[in-house]
C-alpha cells in the first residue's frame, strides 16, 4: 500500500515537470513530436530507475558510511554521468533496436536535472531501498506522462495561429502553465 | 569565437540582453521557474549562480590549455560541482531559511545548462579576464530575470515585494501566480515580450 502511495505521489501529485519544475529543458526541447517524446520518456524512466538504486546504495554505504556527506553533489553527478555512459554501451551491445530508439536521447539525460534531483530527493525523503526504486520508476513515469501530453498538444499547436513573438518556447510555457493548473487539481488526492 | 576587437564592455553587456541566457537562449529554466516565488528567493538563487559561474569560468579558463579535449566535460562538471558545494554549504550555514526555501535547487546548479554552456562555449577558449567578464555578464543577466520574475510573482501573488507591502490592502492576491502555473505563465509571457521587443527593434 505504501509503495502504491509513493508511486501515485511521485508520478501524478508531485509530477516532476509540472509541479517540481525538474527536467524543464527536455520538456521544452523534445516535446515537438509524439514519437520522440515517448522515446525520451522511456530512456529517462529507465535511467531514473537505475539511478535511484545506485544513488541509494552510494549514499547509504559510501557517503554516510564514511561520513563524506559533503561530497554528495560531486559524487552523485559523477556517478550519474558514468552510469548513463554505461547504460548506453550496455544497450548498444544487448539490444540494437532499443538502442536505435533511445540512442541520441541517452547522452542528453546526463544534464537532465530531473536525474540529479531524484538522487537528492531520495536522500531528503529517507526512503528504503525498495521504496527508492519505486520512487525512481514513478518519477520517470510522471516525466513521460507530462512529456507525452505536451507533445500531443504541441502537434495540434502547429496548426494554430500563434502570434509571431510567442512561437516556440513562450507558447509551450504558457500551455505548460495551463497543464500545471490542471495538475494542481490532483494535490490533496492522498 | 570571440574576436579580439570585441570590447570588454560589450562582452559584459551581451549577457544582459542580446544573449540573455533565459530570455534569448532559453537555458536554465528549472531554477528560473522553481525559485522565483518571491523576490528574495530569486535574488539569492541569482547570487549563488553568479558565484558559481564566475569562479568556475576563472578556474576553467586558467587550466584550459592543460585539459585534454576528451575529458573536458567531466572536468567542467567536477569544477562546477565543487563550487556549487561551497555555495550550498555557505548558504545552509548562514541563511538556513533561504536554504530551506530553495530546496534542492542550489545543488541543482551543477546541471544548470547555463553554467556548463559558458564553460564549453567561452571559458575554455578565452583568456582569464575575458572569461570572467563573460561569466559576470551572463550571471547578471540571469539574476536580473530571476529578480524581475520573483518581484512580479510576489507582487501579484502576495501583494508584497521583498516582504514589503506594495499593493493596497484591499487587493486580493492571485495565489495561482505564486504557485506552479504562475511560474510557467509569467516566464512564457516574459520570453514572448522579449521576442516582441527584439522583433520591433529590428524593424526600425
Amino acid at each position: 500500500m505504501n509503495l502504491i502511495l509513493i508511486f501515485i505521489s511521485a508520478a501524478i501529485i508531485n509530477n516532476y515537470v509540472l509541479v517540481s519544475f525538474l527536467g524543464i529543458c527536455p520538456f521544452i526541447g523534445v516535446s515537438k513530436k509524439l514519437g520522440s517524446a515517448v522515446s525520451m520518456g522511456m530512456a529517462t524512466t529507465f535511467v531514473m530507475t537505475i539511478t535511484a538504486a545506485v544513488a541509494w546504495l552510494l549514499n547509504k554505504y559510501i557517503l554516510v558510511g564514511l561520513h563524506l556527506e559533503f561530497l554528495q553533489i560531486v559524487s552523485f553527478i559523477l556517478v550519474i554521468a558514468s552510469l548513463v555512459q554505461l547504460v548506453e554501451m550496455f544497450i548498444k551491445k544487448v539490444s540494437r533496436p532499443l538502442y536505435d530508439t533511445l540512442g541520441i536521447f541517452l547522452p542528453l539525460i546526463t544534464t537532465n536535472c530531473a536525474i540529479l534531483g531524484l538522487a537528492l530527493f531520495l536522500v531528503m525523503k529517507q526512503y528504503n531501498f525498495t521504496e527508492s526504486i519505486v520512487f525512481g520508476f514513478a518519477s520517470g513515469v510522471g516525466f513521460t506522462l507530462a512529456l507525452v501530453i505536451m507533445a500531443g498538444i504541441r502537434e495540434e499547436l502547429e496548426l494554430a495561429e500563434v502570434p509571431q513573438p510567442f512561437r516556440g518556447a513562450p507558447i509551450t510555457l504558457i500551455v505548460a502553465g495551463c497543464l500545471a493548473l490542471a495538475f494542481m487539481g490532483f494535490s490533496g488526492l492522498i | 569565437m570571440a574576436k579580439s576587437n570585441v570590447t570588454l564592455t560589450s562582452e559584459f553587456l551581451k549577457g544582459l540582453w542580446k544573449e540573455n541566457p533565459i530570455l534569448r537562449m532559453v537555458l536554465g529554466l528549472c531554477p528560473t521557474l522553481a525559485v522565483t516565488t518571491s523576490a528574495i528567493n530569486g535574488l539569492s538563487m541569482g547570487l549563488a549562480v553568479i558565484f558559481t559561474l564566475v569562479m568556475s569560468s576563472l578556474i576553467i579558463s586558467l587550466v584550459r590549455k592543460i585539459i585534454p579535449n576528451e575529458v573536458r566535460i567531466a572536468t567542467f562538471i567536477v569544477v562546477i560541482a565543487t563550487f556549487v558545494t561551497v555555495a550550498d554549504r555557505t548558504i545552509a550555514a548562514f541563511y538556513p531559511e533561504i536554504s530551506k526555501a530553495l530546496g534542492p535547487f542550489i545543488p541543482l546548479i551543477v546541471v544548470n545548462c547555463i553554467v556548463l554552456a559558458r564553460q564549453e562555449a567561452f571559458a575554455s577558449k578565452n583568456p582569464v579576464g575575458r572569461a570572467v567578464i563573460d561569466a559576470l555578464g551572463m550571471s547578471f543577466g540571469f539574476t536580473l530575470v530571476l529578480l524581475v520574475m520573483g518581484s512580479f510573482r510576489e507582487l501579484i501573488g502576495n501583494g508584497t515585494v521583498f516582504a514589503r507591502q506594495i499593493m493596497p490592502l484591499s487587493f486580493t492576491p492571485w495565489m495561482a501566480i505564486a504557485l506552479q502555473p504562475g511560474a510557467f505563465l509569467t516566464l512564457g509571457f516574459l520570453i514572448g515580450l522579449a521576442n516582441w521587443i527584439n522583433a520591433k527593434g529590428k524593424k526600425i
